[in-house]
C-alpha cells in the first residue's frame, strides 16, 4: 500500500447531510420496487402466450424458469445463511495467532 | 522456416525486464506499448509450429499457434493491455515488472507446443503473481503469498513428475491430447486441476487475491486460471471427469459468496464459479461445449477483470473493501457504478451482455447430452451468480445503506480502461458472431432465439425477486466482519496442529534425552570417575553391608575409603592380592583362548 497515493486528504465535494440522492429518497426507492414488480408479473403473463422451443420438456412448462430462479436464489440464502455460516464463520482474527 | 516474428512471451517477458531501467512517463509508456507491440508481433507469426529447437532428446516449441492458442493469446494481450491502463499509476517496479512478466509468463504457457515449455512458464506465473500479491507489503498479504508460492509449487512439481512420467513412457514430449488413463495422466491432470481451482483445490485463490494489491488482482484474476483452462482444453476435452469437477466447482462458491464481507473476495469465489461452467464445457467435449468453455473464458476474462478493476476504484479511493464499511458510493462514483453494472450484467448473462453469448453455450451442450443434473446445477449457478455477483457487488458497494464515504470519482485512466472493459462486454453481447469467428471449431450458433432470451431474463429477474423479497423481510444474510474458513483451513490451521503435535512429540524425546543423557548420566560418570577406585569399593561394602544386614559405623568406613583412596595409602598386602588376581585372570584367559 505504501507507494500507491490515496487521497483520503481530499475534501468531500458533499457534505454528508446534504442534499439525499437519487436512490435516497423514499419514494424514488418506491417508484422503482413498482416498476420492478410489474415488469417480474408481465414476464410471467408472457409466458402463458408464448411456449419456448426448448430441449428438455419442463423448459416449456408455465413458469419453470421463473419458479426455477426463484426457488433457487431462496434456497441459496437460506442454506447460506443457516447452515454454512453457523459452520464456517468465525472471527476475523481466526488465522492470527 | 524464417519468419519475422519473435516467439510470443518474448517481448513481454524481457521488456518487463527492461521496466527499472526506465522512470517516470518513460515507464508508463513502456509498460502501454509492451503489450500493443507484443500484439502486433503475435499477428506476424502464421499459423503453425515454430522457433523448434532440440532439447535433451527432445525438442522444444516456443510457438505453437493454431485457433485454440490465438484466441488465448489475442484475449491475454487485451487484458494485459487494459490492466496496463488500469494500472498507470502504479509507481512500484516490483509490481510492474511482476504484471509485464506474469502476462508474458502467461503467453509463453498457451504457445507452448512441448510440456517442457509449458512447464518452464507455469512456473513463472507463479513466481510473477507471487509478486503481485506480496507487493501488497501487508503482513496479510505476506502470509497470503506465501501460502499461494506453496500450494503452486506443489501442483507444478506435480505437474512435473506427470510430464516426466508421460514422456519417459511415450518417448514424446508434445503437448496435445492426452486423456485420463495413466498414472501420468493423472497428475498432469490434478497439476492443472491446481492452478484452476477445483474443489478442495481451491482455496489459494480466495485467499490470495483478494489480498493482492489493487491493481495485481485484476491482472491476477485474468491469466492462471484461463491459462490452465487452456491447458485443459489442449489435453483433456472430453473427460467425464471434468464434468462433475466443473459443476461442483459452479455451484459451491456461490454459497460462500453470499456470507462473505469482503467484495474482492466475493468476486473470488465467483470467479471459481465462472471457470466451473468452463471446465463443465471442456468436460462435455463437444464442438458447441468447447467453444462455449472458450469463448466463456474469453469473457470472463474482460468482465471479471471489469469487476475487479470497479471494485480496486473503490478501494483506492475508500480505502475500504468490506460491505460493512461501504454503501451508497454512487453519488461520489457514478460512473464506476455504472461499469460496475455493467460488470455484473454480463456475469449474470443478462441478453445483450456478453456472459449472455457465452454461458449458453455450454449450458444448451449439456442439455443436448441429455445430462440433466449438470443442467439443473448449472442453471442454478447461473441464478446464484445474479445473486451474488449480479447484485450483490454493485448494491452493497454504490447502493444500500449510506455509508457516509464521500469520497472522488475514480481517476481518469482507471475510468478509461474500466470503459473499454464494459463497452467490450456489450459490444460482444451485442455482435456475438465477430467472438465466435475467433473459437477453434466452426459452428451455426444462434444465442439470441426468444425462447432462449425470455428463459434467460424470467430466471433473473425471478432471481432479483427472491433478493428484494428477501432483503426487506430482513432475512437476508446480514453483512457480518468475519472471515469464513474454507479448504484452507487444512493447511492453515492443520500444519499448525501438526507443528504443535511435531513440537510436543519430539521436543519431548529431545527434553527426555537431554535430561536422561546429557544430565543425569553424564554426571553420574564424572562423579563415578571422579574417584572410581574407592566408589567401586564403597559400592561393593554397601552392597555387602545390605545383604548382610551387620550393622555397624558404616558412615566411618565410607570416609576411611574415600581418605585411603584419596592418599593411595593401601596396605601392601591388599596390592599384592590384587596383583595375583589379575595375574590369574590374564593366565586364565591366555589359556582359554
Amino acid at each position: 500500500m505504501s507507494r500507491q497515493p490515496i487521497d483520503f486528504d481530499e475534501k468531500p465535494p458533499i457534505g454528508i447531510d446534504e442534499e439525499l440522492g437519487m436512490f435516497d429518497k423514499p419514494e424514488n426507492v418506491k417508484r422503482l420496487l413498482r416498476i420492478f414488480y410489474t415488469s417480474v408479473v408481465l414476464l410471467l403473463v408472457v409466458d402463458i402466450f408464448y411456449h419456448k422451443h426448448a430441449i428438455f420438456a419442463w423448459e416449456g412448462y408455465f413458469g419453470f424458469y421463473a419458479v426455477y430462479g426463484f426457488v433457487a436464489c431462496v434456497i441459496l440464502v437460506i442454506v447460506a445463511k443457516y447452515v454454512l455460516r453457523p459452520m464456517v464463520m468465525r472471527k476475523e482474527d481466526h488465522y492470527d495467532d | 522456416m524464417t519468419i519475422n516474428a519473435l516467439p510470443p512471451a518474448l517481448i513481454m517477458i524481457l521488456g518487463g525486464l527492461l521496466v527499472p531501467l526506465f522512470k517516470g512517463r518513460a515507464r508508463q509508456a513502456l509498460l502501454l506499448l509492451l503489450p500493443v507491440i507484443s500484439f502486433v508481433n503475435l499477428l506476424q507469426i502464421p499459423v503453425g509450429s515454430h522457433w523448434i529447437l532440440p532439447f535433451l532428446s527432445d525438442q522444444i516449441v516456443l510457438g505453437r499457434v493454431d485457433k485454440l492458442s490465438l484466441i488465448f493469446g489475442y484475449i491475454f494481450h487485451l487484458i494485459a493491455f487494459l490492466s496496463a491502463i488500469y494500472a498507470l499509476h502504479v509507481d512500484d517496479t516490483v509490481q510492474n515488472i511482476a504484471g509485464t512478466v506474469y502476462a508474458g509468463a502467461a503467453l509463453g504457457a498457451i504457445f507452448a507446443g512441448d510440456m517442457f515449455t509449458l512447464f518452464a512458464f507455469w512456473e513463472l506465473l507463479t513466481i510473477s503473481a507471487t509478486f503481485l500479491i506480496l507487493a501488497r507489503r501487508t503482513e496479510r498479504a505476506l502470509g497470503a503469498g506465501f501460502r499461494y508460492f506453496m500450494v503452486h509449487v506443489a501442483g507444478g512439481l506435480c505437474l512435473l513428475a506427470g510430464i516426466i512420467m508421460h514422456v519417459s513412457q511415450t518417448g514424446s514430449a508434445s503437448f496435445g491430447l492426452i486423456g485420463l488413463g495413466t498414472t501420468a495422466s493423472w497428475l498432469i491432470f490434478i497439476g492443472i486441476g491446481v492452478n484452476c481451482a477445483w474443489p478442495i483445490l481451491h482455496p489459494w485463490l480466495t485467499d490470495a487475491y483478494p489480498e493482492a494489491t489493487i491493481t495485481g488482482t485484476v491482472f491476477l484474476s485474468a491469466f492462471t486460471t484461463k491459462t490452465a483452462i487452456y491447458a485443459l482444453a489442449r489435453a483433456f476435452p472430453g473427460t467425464e471427469e471434468l464434468i462433475f469437477i466443473g459443476a461442483a466447482m459452479a455451484a459451491f462458491p456461490i454459497f460462500y459468496a453470499v456470507i462473505e464481507n469482503d467484495l474482492r473476495r466475493v468476486l473470488a469465489y465467483s470467479l471459481i464459479n465462472q471457470v466451473g461452467f468452463m471446465v463443465v464445457g471442456i468436460g462435455i467435449g463437444t464442438a458447441l461445449s468447447i467453444n462455449g468453455a472458450i469463448a466463456h473464458a474469453f469473457n470472463d476474462i474482460l468482465f471479471k477483470g471489469l469487476l475487479f478493476m470497479t471494485m480496486g476504484a473503490v478501494m483506492y479511493r475508500t480505502g475500504k473493501i468490506n460491505a460493512t464499511d461501504l454503501g451508497g458510493l454512487y453519488k461520489s462514483m457514478p460512473w464506476t457504478c455504472a461499469f460496475c453494472i455493467v460488470g455484473a450484467a454480463s456475469i449474470s448473462a443478462f441478453p445483450l451482455f456478453s456472459g449472455f453469448v457465452s454461458k449458453s453455450m455450454v449450458m444448451e451442450a449439456a442439455a443436448l447430452g441429455e445430462m440433466r443434473w449438470v443442467w439443473f446445477i448449472l442453471l442454478f449457478a447461473s441464478a446464484g451468480v445474479f445473486h451474488h455477483a449480479g447484485i450483490k457487488i454493485p448494491f452493497f458497494a454504490f447502493f444500500s445503506h449510506d455509508s457516509g464515504i464521500r469520497c472522488k470519482e475514480a481517476p481518469p485512466h482507471m475510468l478509461l480502461a474500466m470503459g473499454i472493459s464494459a463497452a467490450l462486454c456489450i459490444l460482444i453481447g451485442c455482435f456475438p458472431q465477430y467472438l465466435y469467428s475467433l473459437l477453434p471449431y466452426t459452428i451455426d450458433y444462434q444465442p439470441y432465439t426468444t425462447s432462449h432470451v425470455l428463459a434467460q431474463t424470467q430466471l433473473l429477474f425471478f432471481s432479483a425477486l427472491a433478493f428484494t423479497l428477501l432483503l426487506l423481510a430482513g432475512i437476508y444474510p446480514a453483512e457480518i466482519r468475519s472471515i469464513n474458513v474454507d479448504a484452507d483451513w487444512f493447511y492453515r490451521k492443520g500444519c499448525r496442529q501438526i507443528y504443535r503435535f511435531s513440537r510436543w512429540a519430539f521436543d519431548g524425546i529431545n527434553e527426555w534425552a537431554d535430561r536422561t543423557f546429557a544430565q543425569q548420566f553424564a554426571r553420574l560418570l564424572a562423579q563415578f570417575f571422579e574417584d572410581p577406585g574407592a566408589n567401586l569399593q564403597k559400592y561393593g561394602y554397601r552392597l555387602l553391608v545390605e545383604t548382610s544386614g551387620i550393622e555397624g559405623q558404616h558412615e566411618q568406613t565410607a570416609g576411611k575409603i574415600s581418605s585411603r583412596s584419596r592418599s593411595a595409602s593401601y596396605p601392601v598386602g591388599i596390592g599384592v592380592l590384587l596383583a595375583v588376581m589379575l595375574l590369574a585372570l590374564t593366565s586364565m584367559l591366555l589359556f582359554l583362548m
